[in-house]
């Protein structure tokens, strides 16, 4: 029975495995493998230091500037860890463009591997079977789902990220933005288009 | 869900305190060498195909839920925490949570 009537004597009882992490938080603390102190740090940063504005400051700066546009393309990992992102679990970061020729769009079928330096953690559908499963088989069926049409003359490539590689989708820089500075550019870019399954905001 | 994604605040990050907790766990440990990356990310997707075959996971609850199992059975195999220790830890937990007055920090004691 949930009990969260305020007149309750006791504290309320977290849910079986909240209280299963705990037990794990203590045990490690105890034997000095784990700080408690840098969990706190680490959730902080993950909940709200990263997320997809960085990525969108990279779109946006690739927008702008062609050399580092040529520049990400072919290294990704050290152009982006030059702006601060870096893989923390050492993963290599790979950013493949979009052309009216080909779309492209992210998945992991393994698990959930993202690139979290430039998006933050991922969304649910991000991690569901469903999205897992269908982005390979069906990929133009997703993005219709996602409300994406491309058309018939482009292609769609999915890339299948692991624990070494992730990647970052460039989308096409919408028409119409022409002048506009890497600020306003960066707002622009939506998460989901730099997952592949959106495309980035056209300006009002 | 809401059908009005596009319009509606940002999603949470993590939508349960606990989901937070054990993902910085395990990001902590990974950092101070315990496991290689890697390895975890292999450990985890057995588990979430293992899960998978019961039902569709949602990529929410059940995708921390698999989480925290493959962390439970990675620290007992590499022999940071010992199989029957998180069991009475946990009650004393339990026991703290129930014994703390209401509004009042809960500790172990």
């Amino acid at each position: 029975m949930p009990h969260d009537h305020s007149d309750h004597p006791h504290a309320l009882l977290p849910p079986d495995p909240a209280l299963r992490v705990k037990a794990l938080e203590t045990i490690l603390t105890r034997k000095g493998l784990i700080d408690p102190a840098t969990l706190d740090e680490i959730i902080d940063i993950y909940q709200n230091k990263i997320g997809p504005q960085n990525g969108a400051r990279v779109v946006a700066k690739a927008w702008s500037d062609p050399a580092f546009k040529a520049r990400l393309l072919a290294d990704a990992t050290a152009v982006v860890a030059d702006l601060g992102y870096f893989g923390r679990q050492g993963e290599h970061m790979v950013v493949v463009e979009n052309t009216p020729e080909q779309h492209n769009m992210v998945v992991c079928t393994l698990c959930s591997c993202y690139p979290w330096p430039l998006l933050g953690i991922p969304p649910g559908w991000y991690k569901s079977d469903a999205y897992r499963a269908r982005a390979v088989r069906e990929p133009r069926k997703v993005l219709a789902d996602f409300g994406v049409t491309l058309s018939d003359e482009s292609s769609v490539r999915v890339w299948d990220s692991t624990a070494e590689v992730r990647y970052l989708i460039l989308p096409m820089r919408p028409a119409g933005t022409e002048g506009l500075s890497e600020e306003e550019l960066a707002e622009l870019v939506t998460r989901d288009s730099m997952i592949g399954t959106g495309l980035p905001k056209v300006p009002s | 869900m809401s059908t009005c994604v596009t319009a509606s605040a940002p999603e949470p990050v993590f939508s349960e305190p606990w989901h937070a907790q054990v993902f910085a766990l395990t990001v902590h440990l990974n950092e101070a060498g315990r496991f290689a990356w890697p390895d975890w990310a292999a450990r985890f997707s057995a588990t979430l195909k293992r899960h998978g075959l019961e039902k569709e996971l949602d990529g929410g609850e059940d995708y921390f839920q698999a989480w925290l199992e493959t962390l439970e059975t990675y620290l007992v195999e590499e022999g940071s925490v010992l199989p029957d220790e998180v069991g009475p830890v946990k009650q004393a937990w339990e026991e703290a949570y129930l014994t703390t007055p209401h509004g009042e920090p809960v500790v172990l004691r």
